[in-house]
């Protein structure tokens, strides 16, 4: 895409990030301009006869009315090519650390302009396909390893169908052209760099429903709120409820090929902490560095707000890209109110007529078509190759209200409820999901899927687990009414279990090294030993023995401690379950007591 | 900011006022941000800055307020620059109003460095994770949300709270365990009374540390508009000490009500569409604009430390000002009038409060290994013993099981011995730590789930032993 036309106007009124300019007559909605004499980069975001609104990627303090804005006739594009993963780019793709090397400086100055990915690095180019080949869009023409996990699938781009003239091997930068082919409407040479305009979805021959669960480690996520693989979900809660503490969980343990994780308009230290943490850290599916399938996008909430707005695209683009070459992606943004504060910020400014507590009414539309672009499909190519993108996006609702428009919006679209809950952090149980509130609709799909795996026990687990967690809920309103006399035995054995459910099983410790990360398989077994203590407990007080036997019993202890048995010695907790039949067992004979009579 | 080389223009052509605005007409060149010089038909003189331009049209804020302004006489002067501050190590020990001039008597500060007050952002890739621990000398900090170096920990307080005091002993104390550094404080005052500014001073001034203190004051009766300046001035000066010469700055911002306050009048003079409560929608990003400029840099030696203090409207956490500012620091320490009111300093209510950067800032080399295991227990056990306590009340002691009386005494037992304590008491961390484990022997040990069985033989089991 060269540009075809320029348009070169002035600037007639600022107002912090709005930029408006006369004489653009010939621009188009959403193209990149640049403004002033220093080169700010914006995007036009309404036009009125020869009059163009702009909102400013970088800060506009001392612009002047009269200056140039020169519009380049190009939507704002990502760049798209091998070099991306293992990036930490800001909200329009620049690369943070190209900034600090323009910049000289620790600051993020103004009218920086770097390339999106290196230009000299040169890569080593495998070819798939030969010459005389017919391909269309999407066919990869040859593959180059981006990191040691992930191997860059060059496809062919858009409008370039046709028969394989020249086909390269070898190293080559990423502008060097890799191949030629002969299309209907003439040659076209084919570089690894392609670009991509961010707001409209890269199509997809054909999409499906999920059907895998994407598994986190989490051990509330994955046995009783699920995502599916291509699923949505959001994780709506008050400050200091962990949000940001699950995004990163998820973007750590969640089991997919390649990770987008977008910081829009939080902090800065944040995002540090991922970019130190996660090139130590270790993914237990391939065992190499998490950085090396991640993708960090940064606009914290002091840069520029328009660029706020663009980094939730910017992202979501980078994962589709992924996606066509038939990986599983998974995309966290953290949070997507911000990015809806943006655009109402924005929408401000031109003075729009507000909706609902001052946002666009055209908030809803943009959250849905946003989550829209995620989903499981069928790449165009004739590979016919899969992909997924799961979103997986925070929420901040103001004061921890669920009925402000941006939650509202959100829980219209998304597939999966994260809801968290104020009083169980300042209880310190993190995750702090509430399990009563929370929902997700893939529970049933997922339930087929690891029923085959655990021998169909995983679903009748899975709801009694829940059923007791709802009883509780009843029980404790009892209590608190009546007291824990008023309460039956059965009914003490119910509260005994889901205190253990809570503490030993939805309590997780993401700061733990072996705590953080639960795999199914130890998932299901602690599960199992829980519920297994339920139902021989409750079978021995129906045989008269004292509560307080039983639930003093030393296995107890044991069932408490299994989350921090290693992945390799899960099956440990097998071993728990024998030593609470044998407990449970003695219980009848010891002291010569002899209940069962 | 590209040198822009033209002589400052003067304008005589006023055409309206509105609260802290005043509309200038036929202007030409004149830059957004730009500072701007009033002088009033009585010789008065005071200053503003460019708001919005349309065409030839400026909107320019006044700092000290327009009152007095008129439309005829009025002369308005576009200086060519934006606000910036001259900076310098002198400024340590010095005292100035909300809009960087000395009013401790002293001279002028002469300096070749001027800033740009609005800072820019940092790039979160040269940014340094902290993770130093900050000994603040307080329990309920030190054990409970341990701070480190270049956090942004924000006190949520209340009308009558003594939040003050106990911001004063936080700047008294505040050390590093490893080992004493080059240290200062920036105290920037918006709106607050000429009591508590003194306050601050007496005490700074008491205990040595306003020769290592540089204050901003702008008092309730200074103009509001002042407001919006003064903590900026205050953080690009510790952004220069910080980054420059390489000082520990923790920077006290009190009280943020009131500069949201006084962003809304702005906003409201604006016309603008309000967001809630009528403060503007762009209040997340002005306050985080702010927030946002604590932090270590890789490679510099300083830090910058904030303390914004706030007082919640009706103790409403809720309210926007707080709530956004939870959104952007990292945690929050919230003071309780229940405590304020049982007598005990500082009412810090630990629960709802929380320091998001503990984690990196404790454990073994740093504070001791077993810190965040009995953190973790102690914050489980203090909310299960306000539980015990609340069901007691319904109910009577009697329809609490064993274990819950041992919680619920120990959740007193916590309020008075480790919440409490003396304005000048300086607790070690270790004491801290030590005081915690004494706590827990009131509990069963079967129901300490959250601490590793070896720190339970390490440091549990000898005082179980000894008693």
């Amino acid at each position: 895409m060269v540009a075809e036309k320029t348009v070169k106007g002035v600037i007639d009124r600022i107002s912090g990030p709005l930029v408006v300019a006369k004489g653009m007559l010939g621009a188009s909605m959403y193209d990149v301009v640049r403004i002033g004499d220093i080169g700010l980069v914006g995007e036009i975001i309404e036009l009125k006869d020869d009059t163009a609104s702009i909102q400013a990627y970088e800060e506009t303090s001392g612009l002047m009315p009269g200056e140039p804005v020169i519009g380049i006739g190009e939507p704002l594009c990502v760049e798209l090519g091998p070099g991306i993963i293992e990036q930490f780019f800001d909200g329009v793709q620049r690369p943070l650390v190209l900034i600090e090397e323009a910049a000289k400086s620790p600051y993020i100055t103004r009218g920086i302009n770097v390339p999106s990915i290196n230009r000299e690095r040169k890569w080593s180019f495998t070819p798939k396909v030969k010459q005389g080949d017919k391909v269309v869009q999407g066919d990869i023409l040859g593959v180059v390893q981006e990191t040691v996990v992930v191997e860059h699938r060059i496809m062919v781009p858009q409008g370039m169908d046709g028969v394989v003239r020249e086909i390269k091997s070898g190293s080559y930068t990423v502008e060097e052209t890799i191949a030629v082919i002969d299309g209907a409407n003439g040659q076209h040479n084919v570089q690894m760099l392609q670009r991509w305009p961010v707001r409209i979805g890269r199509p997809v021959a054909k999409r499906l429903s999920p059907d895998m669960p994407l598994t986190t480690g989490q051990r509330i996520i994955d046995t009783f709120f699920p995502i599916a693989m291509g699923g949505t979900a959001c994780v709506p809660g008050p400050f200091g409820s962990g949000k940001t503490v699950v995004q990163h969980q998820l973007a750590k343990w969640a089991q997919a090929q390649i990770v987008v994780y977008v910081g829009c308009g939080e902090r800065g230290n944040e995002m540090t902490d991922v970019l130190l943490e996660f090139p130590k850290l270790e993914d237990p599916q391939s065992g190499h560095p998490l950085m090396k399938r991640t993708v960090l996008i940064a606009n914290t909430s002091n840069m520029p707000v328009a660029a706020r707005e663009a980094s939730i695209y910017t992202g979501i683009t980078i994962a589709e890209y992924y996606r066509d070459m038939g990986y599983s992606v998974a995309l966290m943004a953290d949070s997507t109110s911000r990015w809806a504060e943006a655009l109402r910020e924005m929408s401000g400014r031109l003075e729009e007529m507000p909706g609902e507590e001052g946002y666009p009414a055209y908030l809803g539309t943009r959250v849905a078509s946003f989550y829209e672009r995620a989903g499981r499909c069928v790449v165009l190519g004739n590979e016919k190759r899969e992909g997924s993108i799961s979103a997986i996006g925070a929420v901040s609702p103001p004061g921890g209200d669920l009925s402000e428009p941006v939650s509202q919006n959100t829980l219209r679209v998304v597939k999966v409820f994260w809801g968290l809950d104020a009083n169980l952090a300042y209880q310190r149980h993190f995750p702090a999901v509430n399990w009563l509130l929370s929902y997700s609709l893939y529970t049933e799909k997922m339930d087929e899927f690891w029923n085959e795996k655990f021998d169909d026990e995983w679903s009748s687990l899975r709801i009694d687990g829940m059923t007791l967690l709802e009883e509780e809920d009843k029980l404790k309103e009892v209590v608190r009414l009546v007291g824990i006399d008023s309460l039956s035995r059965e009914e003490r054995m119910v509260l005994e279990t889901t205190k253990s459910i809570r503490e030993d099983f939805l309590h997780q410790n993401a700061f733990h090294e072996i705590d953080t990360y639960a795999s199914m398989d130890k998932q299901f077994k602690m599960l199992r030993a829980i519920i297994k203590f339920h139902t021989l407990g409750m079978e021995a007080l129906k045989k008269g023995v004292p509560m307080n036997k039983l639930f003093n019993l030393p296995v107890r202890e044991t069932i408490a401690r299994m989350r921090y048995l290693e992945e390799k010695n899960i099956s440990g907790i097998d071993k728990i379950e024998d030593q609470i039949k044998k407990e449970i067992n003695d219980l009848f004979t010891v002291g010569g007591e002899n209940y069962a009579a | 900011m590209p040198p822009k080389n033209m002589l400052p223009k003067e304008y005589q052509t006023l055409s309206g006022l509105a609260g802290p605005l005043i509309m200038v007409e036929k202007t030409t060149s004149v830059m957004y941000d730009e500072l701007v010089e009033i002088r009033l038909g009585n010789g008065d003189l005071r200053s503003g800055r460019v708001l919005e331009i349309e065409s030839d049209r400026a909107l320019v804020q006044v700092f000290e307020g327009t009152s007095g302004i008129d439309i005829d006489s009025t002369k308005v002067r576009f200086l060519g620059k934006v606000l910036t501050i001259p900076v310098a190590r002198d400024m340590l020990g010095r005292v100035f109003n909300g809009r960087g001039i000395p009013i401790d008597g002293g001279a002028p500060i002469i300096s070749e460095t001027r800033l740009d007050i609005n800072g820019v952002p940092m790039n979160p890739y040269s940014r340094d994770f902290p993770s130093e621990f900050i000994q603040t000398g307080i329990s309920t900090i030190d054990g409970m949300n341990p701070m480190v170096r270049g956090q942004k920990l924000p006190i949520f307080s209340g009308s009558g709270l003594p939040h003050n005091r106990m911001a004063a002993q936080i700047a008294r104390q505040a050390s590093v365990i490893s080992g004493h550094t080059d240290f200062a404080v920036v105290f920037s005052a918006m709106g607050i009374t000429y009591e508590d500014a003194s306050f601050f001073m007496e005490d700074f001034r008491k205990t040595g540390a306003l020769e290592r203190a540089v204050m901003f004051i702008n008092l309730a009766d200074d103009p509001a508009i002042e407001r919006i300046t003064t903590p900026r001035l205050a953080l690009t000066t510790a952004e220069y000490l910080a980054f420059e010469h390489g000082i520990h700055v923790v920077v006290i911002l009190t009280d943020l009500t009131n500069y949201c306050e006084a962003l809304r009048e702005i906003s409201a003079a604006r016309k603008e569409v309000p967001g809630r409560r009528g403060y503007p929608g762009y209040l997340y990003t002005d306050l985080a604009t702010m927030y946002e400029r604590a932090g270590r840099l890789k490679g510099r030696k300083g830090s910058i430390t904030q303390i914004p203090i706030l007082t919640m409207p009706e103790d409403d956490k809720t309210h926007p000002i707080p709530d956004l500012t939870g959104y952007i620091t990292e945690g929050q320490l919230i003071l309780d009038r229940g405590l304020h009111r049982k007598g005990i300093y500082p009412p810090v209510d630990v629960m709802p409060s929380l320091s998001r950067l503990k984690d990196k800032g404790i454990g073994k080399d740093k504070t001791r290994e077993d810190h965040a295991d009995l953190m973790n227990q102690l914050f489980a056990a203090y909310a299960r013993g306000k539980d015990a306590k609340e069901l007691a009340i319904i109910l009577g002691e009697g329809a609490l099981t064993e274990e819950d009386k041992a919680f619920a005494k120990f959740s007193t037992e916590f309020e008075n011995s480790y919440v409490r304590q003396g304005e000048y008491e300086n607790r070690s961390i270790a004491d801290t730590l030590e005081l915690g484990w004494d706590l827990l022997t009131m509990i069963p040990a079967k129901e300490l789930k959250r601490v590793r069985d070896e720190y339970i033989e390490k440091y549990l089991k000898p005082r179980v032993g000894k008693n």
